[in-house]
């Protein structure tokens, strides 16, 4: 499964392998010919390939097949939504420019909605979030009910990609449906380890993206309500409900909906599997570096946090140094911050957790997913110590 | 080198310290790529002949690092760059001397702050892209002069002390750049032909005067003649140094018609005086916090010295003395230019040579002119 079988891959919140059956639709499928959009038997084919997906893809995620529009993946899709969402409403009416939005989104959202305030003069409101990284109700109740009527879009993500923090979605539809104001998540993170249910949820627009549950890099989907309409930011051949043009990408599509169908056959005993896994990762973390603080809600369960992330803050330590030693030892973490330029900066989740600067800095989100085995845990853990102290011993040649 | 170590080298982005890199991961080390980033605020994209520091630069490094097949990471030094080299730059030149920040980023920032972590990290030393040569001699390592005369830069390292040498590799010292360039061709390193970098990197587009006005503010003060007539005011004394000919905006020339270049910049009134050029030569300097490779001569020391990057070299007799602080005993330094020198200004650094090999470097204070008539010290 793993091409580097030696490397132990603690990252898969970053991207998880390909399952075997996803890999082998997507092979198959790159061997056919034939647009979607071509009215010959090729053509056909290759209609008939992508509407079955799309039936599958709608069917485990409780949405209607019309209500699946496919992108490139989740960045795609949140821009899709947000700017799409605020450029429609805007033009049904001038005033409604506003964006509500949690303090802890990903950058594919956080960007287009900072984009939208400043080359639209879009007015943008962050809601707070708590000191487990779940967003506020009561300020996001108030941001809402301030003033109604300019809102474009209300969006809070599923999960959070960094803590695995799982926000109260339906919580956050009740505020906005209140007054009738469309609601997004970014579901990108959440998809695979938690049931979605697009109907149930209320949502308006929910992203997902394939290469996060098991599907092939390059293939995501907006899921759209029918009585939704987006302005589009691709405008050609009509595809995906005139939404998003292009011609789709049939071999992605085809292994994105295999993805689906695998993940949620074994998403409850995975789920459970992995659960047990990090709760061995955190036990053993707490054994070797009694300092060291797990971060998030501490409980499990679907309203409570993903079953595959533990992130985990080492006081007096830099999370750079400590990723840079683990990929010596093989092992592979993320810091779950973004690089600003080149440069690693203080995840601006932690910072809104109310972090301080250094505490951002010394952290790592360790991610599991379907290949990670007791054996990746116990080398985690044999490495770790040792990776620890060198790095505490390098954060103090900083400091002094 | 022989036994195989683990070692961090610095990659700017440049064909240097990639060909550098490359040499080191043949000798059989275990080489982990670093770019340091320095600034910021860091730019796009290159512009001029800034050498590093921008985003292309970053990934020119990571892409260089990718086809040698050796972990690659980006260092953020910007505090301590800010710190120890920017901010030490702009009070060097508020006060009236020459500072060299690429030396200054050796001493503080390359071999030392990069070093220092690097060592705690587990590493055992920094290789660099730097054109020196490192021999073992009878009294430990010595560091000599590149092949390349026309790219040696023992001076820019030259303020190193023997710990720091100790822990650097510097595989270009035996190499001329046009073999270098070939090299980096040959192992399909994508930076082989891109430019070599001239300018203080953090200068954007080399324009020390404005970015020192950014950062100093108007603070006027008088071009004077050696008679101290006011030939014009000035915004700022930082923006000149001495030895500098063109953009002083004398208008009436001198009453020999000849050019007039910068002489002394006086600090505390922003004076600035000009003269001829035969006023330029310095005879004798005096220089501070003398470092030593190996140990300090006991008395006068006939040798050679270089007073600028590269600058010539100067026959000269060097003399430890008592220093200007409270005394402290050797703590300076009296050196007699046998070849009078010109442009020489306090602050920047005079490294001794004897041959090829570097015996130790000083801060220059202050300089005597090489002419009886102009004997007093500046």
């Amino acid at each position: 499964m793993n091409d580097a079988p030696d490397r132990v891959y603690l990252d898969h919140a970053a991207t998880t392998p390909m399952l075997a059956e996803a890999r082998d639709v997507l092979t198959e499928q790159l061997g056919r010919t034939g647009n979607a959009s071509s009215l010959h038997a090729s053509g056909r084919a290759a209609r008939r390939t992508v509407e079955e997906s799309r039936e599958i893809i709608a069917e485990h995620l409780g949405a209607r097949p019309s209500e699946i529009v496919f992108c490139s993946g989740g960045t795609e899709a949140n821009n899709l939504a947000i700017k799409g969402l605020v450029w429609s409403q805007r033009s049904a009416d001038p005033r409604r420019t506003r964006v509500v939005f949690s303090s802890i989104e990903h950058h594919a959202l956080l960007d287009p909605v900072t984009w939208l305030a400043a080359h639209e003069g879009a007015r943008i409101d962050t809601t707070p979030v708590d000191r487990q990284g779940r967003i506020d109700l009561d300020a996001l109740r108030e941001s809402v009910d301030r003033d109604p009527t300019d809102v474009g879009v209300v969006t809070t993500m599923w999960a959070n990609n960094e803590m695995g923090t799982v926000q109260p979605i339906d919580d956050v539809v009740a505020i906005a449906h209140r007054h009738g104001l469309p609601v997004h998540s970014d579901a990108v993170q959440a998809a695979g380890y938690l049931p979605l249910d697009f109907a149930g949820s209320g949502l308006d627009a929910m992203t997902l993206t394939a290469h996060k549950l098991g599907g092939p890099v390059g293939i995501g989907a907006l899921v759209l309500r029918r009585e939704v309409e987006p302005t589009p930011l691709l405008h050609g051949g009509g595809q995906e409900r005139d939404v998003r043009s292009g011609t789709v990408g049939v071999a992605l599509i085809a292994a994105f909906a295999k993805a689906v169908e695998v993940n949620a056959a074994r998403r409850r005993e995975t789920g459970e599997r992995l659960e047990a896994l990090r709760a061995r990762l955190v036990e053993g973390i707490a054994a070797r570096i009694p300092d060291a603080v797990v971060n998030g809600d501490p409980e499990s369960g679907d309203d409570h946090r993903l079953p595959n992330i533990a992130h985990v803050t080492f006081p007096g330590c830099e999370g750079d140094a400590m990723l840079m030693l683990l990929d010596a030892q093989g092992v592979e973490v993320s810091t779950g911050s973004a690089c600003a330029a080149g440069v690693p900066q203080p995840s601006h989740v932690l910072l809104a957790m109310g972090f301080d600067d250094r505490a951002a800095r010394g952290s790592l989100r360790l991610s599991l997913g379907h290949t990670s085995t007791d054996a990746d845990v116990d080398r985690l853990l044999e490495v770790l110590p040792a990776v620890h102290e060198r790095a505490r011993a390098a954060s103090l040649v900083r400091s002094r | 080198m022989s036994a195989p170590l683990r070692l961090v080298a610095a990659m700017s982005g440049g064909v240097d310290s990639a060909v550098a890199a490359a040499r080191a991961v043949d000798a059989g080390h275990d080489v982990t790529g670093v770019h340091l980033a320095l600034s910021r605020n860091p730019r796009s994209y290159r512009s001029g002949a800034r050498g590093c520091c921008s985003i292309e630069d970053s990934s020119d490094a990571r892409r260089a690092a990718d086809v040698l097949g050796i972990p690659f990471w980006v260092w953020d030094m910007s505090e301590e760059f800010a710190d120890e080299v920017v901010d030490d730059f702009v009070a060097e030149y508020a006060a009236g001397r020459t500072p060299n920040p690429c030396l200054r980023c050796n001493e503080k920032i390359k071999f030392a702050a990069v070093l220092d972590r690097a060592l705690a990290l587990g590493f055992d030393g920094v290789v660099t892209g730097h054109y020196a040569q490192l021999r073992e001699g009878p009294d430990g390592l010595e560091l000599h002069r590149a092949v390349d005369a026309g790219k040696d830069q023992s001076y820019v390292l030259g303020v190193l002390t023997a710990e720091q040498l100790a822990h650097s590799h510097f595989p270009l010292g035996g190499s001329v750049k046009t073999d270098v360039r070939a090299e980096a061709e040959r192992r399909g390193l994508q930076v082989a032909h891109k430019p070599d970098s001239h300018d203080i990197c953090f200068v954007a587009d080399g324009d020390n005067a404005g970015w020192l006005a950014d950062k100093l503010g108007r603070r006027p003060g008088t071009i004077v003649d050696e008679d101290g007539t006011v030939l014009r005011e000035h915004d700022g004394a930082y923006a000149f140094t001495i030895g500098q000919r063109r953009g002083l905006r004398l208008g009436v020339p001198a009453d020999d018609g000849k050019p007039r270049f910068v002489l002394d910049i006086e600090p505390v009134s922003g004076t600035v005086t000009v003269g001829p050029r035969e006023h330029l030569a310095v005879g004798a300097l005096r220089a501070v916090r003398p470092l030593w490779c190996g140990e300090p001569p006991a008395d006068e020391l006939d040798c050679t010295v270089q007073l600028r990057a590269h600058g010539s070299e100067h026959r000269a007799r060097v003399r430890p003395v008592d220093g200007p602080v409270d005394g402290a005993v050797a703590d300076a330094v009296e050196v007699d230019l046998l070849d009078p020198a010109e442009g020489i200004a306090p602050g920047q650094a005079v490294v001794v040579y004897d041959g090829t090999r570097v015996v130790g470097s000083a801060t220059i204070t202050t300089t005597e002119s090489a002419r009886a008539d102009r004997a007093g010290t500046r």
